[in-house]
């Protein structure tokens, strides 16, 4: 196993309350900070730890923070992205129920850096009994002197408030977060102006997901170099991956970004394996926004080299042959799965999830999820893998918000990689009725030659 | 599309509890919202409206009805519309009566991998209604909702504050006799025992 910055402490006994994370270390990056560092200093840790952002996007969290205005007189914030509902993502989850005082001392120092007095969680309704767990946290963390006014005598004043979200996958793009937060439905706003300008009340903001956070104790503790160390090329550091579907041992993992998608996948340390008994077939690696990858694509790029869990290699061979780490919502598929109707899965939760302000998303997500339901259901018509396919090329790049994307993707991705299983649909009407079928009789993966 | 029931603002028998009785906070839940509106600068005491309206849906036997909805606005001195449509976005705003114990299955891809396709048939049969519907007793509603951040477990459901994970045909059933025997409403912001091991979601 890698080394565990986030994890480490996580099953020790009396971690969740102020006493025992304290006895395991906690807090230790705030002293560190707030007595020994200039809050441009804190900045610099970051960016040389080349941390980037795990809530999706990978955008580096120096250069995001460095971005921050700061007009005099007008406060700004920092805002805990804590939705959590990209499908196959639960390890912000799992952070913050088992060892909540970690994401509030990460906030610490973040506050710290960018002059930021008030902070919010975000946190996704459903995880209500999350909220109350953060929140009793916080009145430790306040009672013994690490939130409030003049923290630990240095002069400098913070508050943390959690607040809870009603369920709608959309406010966890960051927009729509802030629109939230100010008591609006969850529409996204057109950028720019973004956030770090004009983000919640208007005054600027950064928005930063729980596990980036996080990792901004250790990066404080040892270093922005020698979270560096860890990792390849512009991946550096831990990464949470949250696993899910036909393995043996689902769960959330922290692995050295770099390890192998085989030995994520087939080590014992990890996944354990393809469950089942099975085969392998696909793999959603980075949440339901991203490309699946048939098998052949997974353990090796299509130049034939090693696929490793990184940024970089994970999206080698671009949308023809690979996908993104996104979120890290890792979730396998065996023989036994069926690609059209995990599609159109996928493209109900889209269609539900729109929040309709933009025709092509709103509509398009519809038109995606009745087209699919005819593949799935043996009812198709004989153009319709046509109409999907153009329907999802209508859709990307024509919206507000990058969630018509989202919605896009796994829909193209499953048609460029999986077509035969369309058009098997298409002319199996009576089979694929059993929405058992390839449990029953598996679908052979066609020949096909990625290398060019 | 209209919501249901809300096609008119006012007070109605049918979006109002049973008869158009007022609804006014208890004495917690008001004390609770004003602990929330001190979260926000003063002139953006409006964003405390999501938080405030969990706390009405659940001062309201599981549901916005019309007066409850006015309530808040009145509470939060805001127009009655900035009210319905936000309660109208949520998914988890009940705008309508429903059933002591809400089940929420989930239905997306991971879950689905792991049999929640089956585990909804199976407790649509046993309940004897679709996913969408309250039984006639008003004890349960079942809901298929999308990916409640518990893939790990699945399959999966959430009632109340409370995530039922790896779940099997026999221990929904064993759930649905326990919840069957319980007249106290399950909410969403109910206080559980032991909220760190809610769920069983392994990890290494
Ligand atoms: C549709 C959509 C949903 C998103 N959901 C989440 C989410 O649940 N959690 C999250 O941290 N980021 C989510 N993001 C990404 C955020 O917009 C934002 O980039 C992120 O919170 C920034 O934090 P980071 O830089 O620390 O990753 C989502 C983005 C989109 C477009
Ligand atoms: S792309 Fe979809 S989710 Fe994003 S703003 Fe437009 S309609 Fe809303
Ligand atoms: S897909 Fe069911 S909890 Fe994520």
């Amino acid at each position: 196993m890698g080394r565990q910055l986030l994890l480490e402490h996580i099953n020790k006994p009396g971690i969740r309350g102020l006493e025992g994370y304290r006895a395991n270390g906690g807090y230790r990056s705030v002293e560190k900070a707030l007595k020994t560092m200039a809050p441009e200093a804190v900045l610099e840790e970051v960016k040389k730890s080349g941390l980037r952002g795990r809530g999706g996007a990978g955008f580096p969290t120096g250069m995001k923070w460095s971005f921050l205005a700061k007009p005099e007189g007008v406060p700004r914030y920092l805002v805990v992205n804590a939705d959590e509902s990209e499908p196959g993502t639960f390890k912000d989850r799992y952070l913050m129920q088992r060892i909540p005082h970690l994401l509030i001392e990460g906030m610490i120092p973040s506050s710290f850096a960018m002059g930021v007095n008030t902070a919010y969680i975000y946190i996704r309704g459903e995880y209500f009994y999350i909220a109350r767990i953060l929140e009793q946290a916080i009145a430790e963390a306040r009672a013994a002197g690490w939130l409030g006014k003049n923290i630990l005598g240095t002069g400098y004043d913070l508050e943390i408030y959690v607040h809870v979200g009603a369920g709608a996958y959309i406010c966890g793009e960051e927009t729509a977060l802030l629109e939230s937060l100010e008591g609006k439905r969850g529409n996204p706003r057109i950028k720019p102006p973004f956030p770090a300008v004009k983000g919640l009340w208007q005054r600027p903001t950064v928005v930063n997901n729980v596990e980036t956070i996080c990792a901004v104790v250790p990066i404080i503790n040892d270093g922005g170099e020698e979270y560096a160390k860890i990792g390849i090329g512009r991946s550096t550091g831990t990464k949470l991956i949250s696993a899910a579907g036909h393995i043996n041992k689902p769960g959330v993992y922290e692995i050295e970004l770099g390890v192998s998608v085989e030995e994520f996948v087939n080590s014992d340390q990890y996944c354990g394996g393809v469950s089942g008994g099975r085969p392998l077939k696909a793999c959603i690696p980075g949440g339901s926004s991203v490309p699946i990858l048939p098998a052949e694509l997974l353990f090796r790029t299509a130049k034939f080299e090693t696929r490793l869990m990184t940024y970089e290699s994970l999206s080698d061979g671009g949308f023809e042959t690979g996908s993104m780490l996104g979120s890290g919502g890792f979730y396998v598929f065996n023989d036994s799965a069926c690609i059209v109707r995990a599609t159109w899965n996928h493209s109900r939760f889209y269609h539900h999830e729109s929040c309709g302000q933009c025709s092509p998303c709103r509509e398009g997500t519809g038109w995606m999820e009745k087209v699919l339901y005819r593949l799935e259901h043996g009812t198709a018509r004989t153009d319709d893998i046509d109409l999907l396919w153009d329907i999802q090329r209508r859709i990307e790049g024509n919206t507000i918000c990058p969630f018509g994307d989202a919605a896009s993707w796994p829909v193209a991705a499953s048609i460029r990689h999986f077509r035969h299983e369309f058009e098997y649909h298409a002319t199996h009407p009576t089979k694929v009725k059993d929405p058992k079928h390839c449990e029953k009789d598996p679908i052979p993966y066609p020949e096909k030659s990625y290398a060019n | 599309m209209l919501e249901p029931h809300m096609d008119r603002h006012d007070a109605t028998p049918d979006n109002s509890n049973g008869g158009i009785t007022p609804f006014t906070f208890s004495g917690p839940a008001l004390a609770e919202c004003r602990e929330l509106m001190t979260h926000y600068p003063g002139e953006f005491s409006k964003s405390a409206l999501i938080p405030i309206l969990h706390i009405a849906q659940a001062d309201n036997d599981g549901w916005l009805s019309v007066p409850a909805m006015d309530a808040v606005a009145n509470l939060l001195g805001i127009q009655y519309i900035e009210v319905y449509e936000v309660a109208t976005f949520y998914s988890m705003f009940h705008l309508e009566p429903v059933g002591k114990h809400v089940l929420d299955v989930c239905e997306t891809a991971p879950c689905m991998l792991r049999g929640s396709d089956d585990l909804i048939e199976h407790i649509e049969k046993r309940l004897g209604i679709k996913a969408g519907q309250t039984t006639p007793d008003g004890m349960f509603t079942l809901r298929a909702v999308q990916c409640l951040g518990s893939c790990g477990g699945a399959p999966m459901l959430q009632c109340g504050a409370k995530y039922h994970e790896h779940l099997t045909i026999e221990k929904v059933d064993q759930l649905i006799e326990q919840l069957r025997g319980k007249e106290t409403r399950t909410n969403y912001t109910d206080h559980i025992d032991t909220p760190a091991e809610n769920g069983t979601t392994a990890s290494a």
